[in-house]
C-alpha cells in the first residue's frame, strides 16, 4: 500500500507536491471500493447459486439451472428482483432503528475485507493487530441484529435478535481462545505476521503443528459457524419457529442487505482459519516474477477459503439444527473448558520448543491422511450396501 | 491537515452520540446511541496510534459491554412504556454536581502542561503493552483480575438457582 502510494505520487498521478495525506486517503478510499464491489459483493451473490446447487445435489435434485450456464446468473437475476421490490416499513415498527439496522449488518460483512491476505502483497492494510481487528469488527453484527430485533416490532423478529445475540456473545469466547495457541507460536497479530510463520506443506501448517492447535482450528470452525448463524447453529432465524428470525419485517434491499452479509461472512470464516491454520497464500517459491506468484497465491488462497466454505454447506445439508440448551452446553461446558487447556497446553509445547516440533508435523499429517482415507472407505461401503445409484455428474 | 478533519469528525461524533445517551427520551435510543460514543473513541485510539488499545476497545466496550447494555435495557419489562431517561432525575443536585465536576475538569485542564508529541508514526504497541503488564504493572494487573473474578463469583451467586431439600 505505502509503495501503491509513494510510485502514484512519484508518477505524477496527482500533480506536483500533493498533500500525501489527502492522497494516501483517496487511495485507500478507492482500493477498498474495488475490493469490496468486485470481491465481496460478487461473492455474497454467487455464494447463493453454488449453495443452492450443492444441497440440490446432495438431497438429490436439480437445483437452480435455467439462468445463463448451469444457471450460474440466478444470482443476478435475484439480486435485480430484491432491489425492486418494494420497501416496506411496518407501521409500528421504530422506523430510524429500522432503516439503521442493515447497514450496521453490512458494515460488519465490509471492514474485515481489510485485512484479508489474498496473496504476499495483495492486502488492503497489513496491521499489527489484523487478527484481532478481524474478531472484533464482527462484533458490530450483534448490535444490528439486537436493532433490527427490536426496531420490527414483531416478537419473532425480537426472539431471534436476542437469540443471535446471545449466541454470538457466547461463541465469540471460544473462539477467540482458539486463536491464543497461534499468536503464541508466531508472536505477532499480523495476517501476513501469521502466514509467514507457516510453510506450503501441510506439514508445516499450524494445524498439524501440534495436537492443541488441531483441537483449537476445530473448535474455531465450529464456533465461526455459530457466529455467522449457520446450521447447525441456526437458531436465530429458525424456520420453523421463527419465521426468518430477526429479518422477518424487512424486505427489498435491506432484506438483501442481511442475506448478503450472512453468506458474504462464510468467506470471512474461511479466510479466518485458512490465515491461522491452514497456510494462508503459501505456496512454494516456483518463479522469479512477482506478479507470477501473486497470482498462484490468490489461487491457493480462494482455493483453501471455497474447500471451507464448500464444506460449510455440506454441513448444513446433512446436519440438523441443535436446540437453544444444546448450543449453551456445547458452548460453555465443552468448547471453553478444552480452549483453555489448548491454550496451556500450547503454551507448554512453545516452552518446550520454541522452533516447533517439525516431527509431530509430519505424524500428524500422516494421521489426517489416514483419518481421511478411513471416512472415504466407509462412505463406500455404505453407498455399496445401500445399492444407491449416485450420479457424479454436477451438471444436470 | 487532514487529520485534524478526522480528529473534529471523530471528536463531533463522539460527544454527539454521549449527548443523545443522556438527554434521549428513549431509553432505548440511549443505549443504541452509545455505539457512536464507542466507535467515535475507537477511531481517535487508532489516529493516536495505540492500534491495540483501539481493538480492545472495539472488542470489549462494543462486542461486550455495548451488547449487555442493550439487553438489560431490551429484557427489562415495560421499559418502552414509562420512556425513563437521565433526564427524569432531579435538575438542582444534577447541576450542583455538573458545576463542580466541570470546575474540577477546567482546573486541571488549565494547570496541565501540554506537551506535543512530535510526529506519531504507527510502531507496534503490542509487546511494549504485554511487557509492561507482566513487568513493571504485574501487581496491579493481577489485582484487577482478581477484582473481575470476584464480581464473576458475585454474578454467579446472585442469578444461581436456589435448590432446596
Amino acid at each position: 500500500m505505502h509503495t501503491l502510494i509513494e510510485n502514484l505520487i512519484a508518477w505524477g498521478v496527482f500533480g506536483k507536491n500533493p498533500p500525501r495525506d489527502v492522497v494516501a486517503a483517496i487511495v485507500v478510499f478507492v482500493m477498498s471500493l474495488v475490493v469490496f464491489l468486485v470481491v465481496a459483493l460478487p461473492f455474497g451473490g454467487i455464494v447463493t447459486w453454488v449453495e443452492r446447487r450443492v444441497w440440490a445435489r446432495i438431497q438429490s435434485r436439480v437445483g437452480p439451472n435455467r439462468v445463463g450456464p448451469q444457471g450460474f446468473l440466478q444470482w443476478l437475476a435475484d439480486g435485480i428482483k430484491i432491489v425492486c421490490k418494494e420497501d416496506i416499513i411496518p407501521d409500528e415498527a421504530d422506523s430510524r432503528l429500522f432503516k439503521m439496522a442493515p447497514y450496521l449488518v453490512m458494515l460488519a460483512f465490509v471492514l474485515p475485507w481489510a485485512v484479508m491476505p489474498f496473496s504476499s502483497s495483495l492486502i488492503l492494510a497489513d496491521m499489527n493487530v489484523g487478527i484481532l481487528y478481524m474478531t472484533a469488527v464482527t462484533a458490530l453484527t450483534v448490535v444490528g441484529v439486537l436493532m433490527a430485533g427490536w426496531a420490527s416490532n414483531n416478537k419473532w423478529s425480537l426472539i431471534g435478535g436476542v437469540r443471535s445475540a446471545a449466541q454470538i456473545v457466547s461463541y465469540e469466547i471460544p473462539a477467540g481462545l482458539s486463536i491464543f495457541p497461534v499468536v503464541l507460536m508466531t508472536g505477532t497479530l499480523s495476517m501476513q505476521g501469521i502466514i509467514r510463520g507457516q510453510g506450503w506443506a501441510p506439514q508445516h501448517w499450524f494445524l498439524f503443528a501440534n495436537p492443541f492447535t488441531f483441537v483449537a482450528a476445530n473448535i474455531l470452525y465450529m464456533s465461526s459457524l455459530a457466529e455467522a448463524n449457520r446450521t447447525p447453529f441456526d437458531l436465530p432465524e429458525a424456520e420453523s419457529e421463527l419465521v426468518a428470525g430477526f429479518a422477518t419485517e424487512y424486505s427489498g434491499w435491506r432484506y438483501a442487505c442481511f442475506s448478503m452479509a450472512e453468506w458474504g461472512n462464510l468467506f470471512i470464516v474461511g479466510a479466518i482459519i485458512t490465515t491461522l491454520f491452514l497456510g494462508g497464500w503459501q505456496f512454494p517459491h516456483v518463479t522469479n516474477n512477482v506478479v507470477a506468484m501473486n497470482v498462484l497465491e490468490v489461487i491457493t488462497f480462494n482455493v483453501k477459503v471455497l474447500f471451507l466454505v464448500f464444506v460449510s454447506m455440506w454441513i448444513r445439508a446433512t446436519l440438523p439444527r441443535v436446540r437453544i440448551d444444546q448450543l449453551m452446553t456445547t458452548c460453555w461446558k465443552y468448547f471453553v473448558p478444552i480452549a483453555f487447556v489448548n491454550m496451556i497446553g500450547t503454551a507448554v509445547w512453545v516452552a518446550i520448543w520454541p522452533d516447533g516440533n517439525v516431527a509431530m508435523g509430519y505424524i500428524m499429517f500422516a494421521g489426517a491422511i489416514v483419518l481421511g482415507a478411513l471416512f472415504i472407505q466407509r462412505v463406500i461401503y455404505y453407498l455399496r450396501r445401500s445399492r444407491m445409484e449416485v450420479y457424479f455428474n454436477p451438471t444436470i | 491537515m487532514l487529520a485534524q478533519v478526522i480528529f473534529y469528525a471523530l471528536a463531533a461524533l463522539t460527544v454527539g452520540s454521549a449527548g443523545l445517551v443522556a438527554f434521549s427520551r428513549n431509553i432505548v435510543y440511549s443505549a443504541f446511541a452509545l455505539l457512536g460514543a464507542f466507535m467515535g473513541i475507537v477511531g481517535i485510539y487508532i489516529l493516536l496510534a495505540a492500534d491495540f488499545v483501539a481493538m480492545v476497545q472495539l472488542l470489549v466496550y462494543v462486542g461486550g459491554i455495548l451488547v449487555l447494555t442493550i439487553f438489560a435495557v431490551m429484557l427489562t419489562a415495560g421499559i418502552g412504556d414509562v420512556k425513563v431517561s437521565n433526564r427524569a432525575v432531579g435538575t438542582g443536585p444534577a447541576i450542583v454536581v455538573a458545576g463542580v465536576a466541570a470546575i474540577v475538569m477546567l482546573y486541571a485542564v488549565m494547570r496541565t502542561q501540554w506537551h506535543q508529541a512530535a510526529a506519531i508514526t504507527p510502531a507496534p504497541t503490542t509487546y511494549a503493552i504485554g511487557n509492561a503488564f507482566l513487568g513493571d504493572y504485574v501487581l496491579p494487573f493481577e489485582v484487577a483480575s482478581l477484582v473481575l473474578l470476584a464480581a464473576l463469583i458475585g454474578a454467579i451467586v446472585i442469578s444461581r438457582h436456589e435448590v432446596r431439600e
